[in-house]
């Protein structure tokens, strides 16, 4: 199958050799930050983890967001799913490499990385984030690569695929729960010691995930005239609003533990990530206010039926995103690190290198997705099952 | 091919296998088992403990100017850097009341004690969260309390500095020694690497020659350090005859470093 990334249009090519050259670009920023160390970036002694980590666990939700269209497919056998499904499972697989990614471009001393494997930690939830991580690449690796070669040659796939799927699929809620646990163990981080964590993590992936996914598959068709059909986009974008919901609605509950108990230590992070500190907003206040707006705006975009189907729908796919973005993507790391262990705030901000090594990683991801997504379009080209 | 290059060949590949192989790495494992964990013993001279733990008399402390010579003594004896910015090394340092004890404060508080600087370092948790976390056992736990670290281990993943409610770890952001005289204060002791965590480590590297931790060299006799387990020792005696506070202990971490008040 992979002769079908040989033939393809010049703007196939343009955008490889644009992929090819933000990694380039970016690749020696990050050869800098080898050289010079991590104090390229905004991290600092007292707010340890930044962009890199929460561009981690952003995708890990993303990777995890694959189950919304197989869980239906296989466990409900809703089959006007099947046609997009693997373009949810490459998408994982783009989604886990970038994790990868972002770990390594976050570890200190790179080149010990195996040190993980080399001296496994059982009490340690990174070692478990680690097995799950490459279990869950290798699936939809498998699974992916071996479906597709099945609607290649038009026969069903091996009957051995399926135990594989379901384990898939149980696996998808396993990645980022151990994340979130990852957080939501630490005594002293007050915004992550929280039970509900892994439920917030996987109802922000669950909406966060397809919509990514339906927006590409939107751009896709628009470039290539692939229709994953009309029904399919919508349940997943009922999906979506659903999970959406449920995000919000859980953000919400945090708000009422916090404020409700007045326990200090749980209210000052939320204080700061919408307030700031002493009487001046943080920078992060103006996201974070931004994505309350959004988040609203997308619900009151979507819940409608007739809006949710209507034209609209992309953009607000497009806020929805941007405003979970915000949440995980900065709201999560810096909520955790401000106030720091001393109960002051010590501010952070991403550096332009950071942003810089940060976007090599997107460009990789996306040159795995596109290359992916070219085998997957060339294939059902070929089979007839491209549209309706 | 005559036979001579033959027997060359067959002696060549037969070696390059054996090399390639563990064979080689058996004929060193007599070497290996002698330097191997668990063939060292303690020194004659070695403090030994059960349970170290440190007692911070802070009312014969009356300011930085006090705790001065102490930070001294600990930055030389572990060749600590100073970098300006956010970016410090920091194993033995001060910060005012409110920050030590966030959980402790009240308005209406004795001001002298509010006002007052106190000296925070690592506290040697019995249940240390960063020993919990860390994925490559980088930052373990000795039999006699302290909590250590392998720098050479550590991958730099600052899952320790996000576990740990004290803030007593500190990363490597640029290269330490850069920041360093040279020669640096004390050649005996390691200098570390860019992209490692580290921290105070109780001087577990004195304890073993018979020494006490360089703070408390320092303090003259205003910090006590001893075993947790000896109800004789100076420490169980001072926390027996005063009162005493630890940093955070809701967390259930069991700091081994106590505050006199």
């Amino acid at each position: 199958m992979l002769e079908k990334l040989l033939s393809g249009p010049k703007t196939y090519y343009l955008w490889l050799l644009f992929l090819c050259g933000v990694i380039a670009c970016c690749g020696l920023v990050y050869i800098n930050q080898l050289l010079n160390g991590l104090g390229i970036t905004g991290m600092n002694r007292d707010v340890s983890w930044g962009l890199y980590i929460s561009q981690f666990t952003y995708f890990v939700g993303v990777a995890a967001s694959a189950v919304m269209l197989v869980l239906p497919a296989y466990f409900h056998h809703y089959v006007k799913f099947k046609r997009m499904i693997i373009f949810g499972e490459f998408m994982a697989v783009a989604a886990v490499v970038m994790c990868a990614l972002f770990i390594v471009v976050d570890l200190g001393q790179p080149q010990r990385m195996m040190n993980v494997m080399l001296h496994p930690t059982p009490n340690s939830v990174m070692f478990y984030d680690m097995i799950v991580l490459i279990g869950y690449l290798c699936l939809n690796i498998v699974i992916g690569w071996v479906t597709l070669e099945a609607e290649r040659h038009q026969v069903n796939p091996p009957k051995w695929i399926k135990p594989l799927v379901y384990l898939s699929i149980i696996w998808a809620f396993s990645i980022h729960t151990v994340t979130a646990f990852l957080y939501a163990g630490i005594p002293g981080r007050h915004y992550w010691l929280t039970a509900i964590m892994a439920a917030r993590f996987l109802s922000s992936a669950f909406c966060s995930g397809p919509a990514i996914l339906l927006l590409l598959i939107l751009l896709v068709r628009r470039l290539t005239g692939f229709d994953p059909g009309k029904e399919a986009i919508k349940t997943l974008t009922t999906i979506i609003t659903y999970t959406m919901c449920i995000n919000v609605f859980f953000y919400l509950l945090e708000i009422f533990t916090s404020f409700y108990s007045n326990i200090p230590g749980h209210m000052e992070p939320i204080r700061f990530l919408f307030c700031g500190h002493g009487g001046h907003m943080a920078w992060v206040s103006y996201f974070m206010w931004a994505a309350v707006g959004m988040a609203f705006l997308s619900l009151a975009i979507l819940i409608p039926p007739q809006t949710r189907t209507g034209s609209l729908m992309p953009f607000a796919l497009i806020i929805l995103v941007i405003a979970s973005w915000i949440d995980k993507g900065l709201g999560l790391l810096i909520g955790g690190f401000t106030p720091n262990m001393y109960e002051d705030v010590t501010p952070y901000m991403p550096t332009l290198q950071e942003i810089a090594v940060a976007l090599g990683v997107y460009a990789i991801g996306a040159l795995v997705l596109s290359l992916l997504w070219k085998i997957a379009l060339g294939v059902k080209r070929d089979v007839g099952n491209f549209c309706d | 091919m005559n036979a001579n290059r033959r027997q060359f060949l067959k002696v060549a590949s037969l070696s390059a296998m054996a090399l390639s192989s563990g064979m080689s790495t058996l004929c060193a494992s007599e070497a290996l088992a002698q330097i191997a964990p668990g063939r060292y013993e303690k020194g004659e001279k070695t403090r030994k403990a059960k349970r170290w733990a440190m007692v911070i008399d802070t009312r014969k402390f009356s300011g930085e100017k006090d705790y001065a010579p102490l930070i001294e003594a600990c930055h030389k004896a572990h060749n600590v850097p100073n970098i300006p910015g956010d970016k410090n090394i920091k194993w033995f340092w001060l910060d005012s009341y409110e920050h030590t004890f966030p959980d402790d404060m009240n308005a209406h508080m004795s001001q002298k004690i509010a006002k007052a600087v106190y000296p925070l370092l690592c506290n040697h948790c019995t249940n240390p969260p960063c020993v919990r976390v860390c994925p490559t056992q980088a930052t373990y736990k000795m039999e006699d309390g302290i909590v250590a670290m392998d720098y050479h281990r550590c991958i730099g993943c600052r899952f320790c500095m996000a576990g740990c409610p004290y803030g007593a770890r500190s990363f490597n952001f640029s290269d330490p020694r850069k920041h360093l005289p040279d020669p640096v204060p004390n050649p005996t002791f390691p200098t570390r690497m860019i992209g490692v965590v580290e921290k105070c480590t109780f001087c577990a590297e004195r304890l073993a020659v018979g020494k006490l931790p360089a703070c408390v060299e320092a303090s003259m006799g205003k910090i006590l350090f001893g075993d947790l387990n000896d109800p004789e020792s100076t420490v169980c005696k001072a926390l027996a005859s005063n009162y005493s506070i630890r940093r955070k202990p809701n967390l259930g971490t069991q700091p081994g470093v106590y505050y006199l008040i």
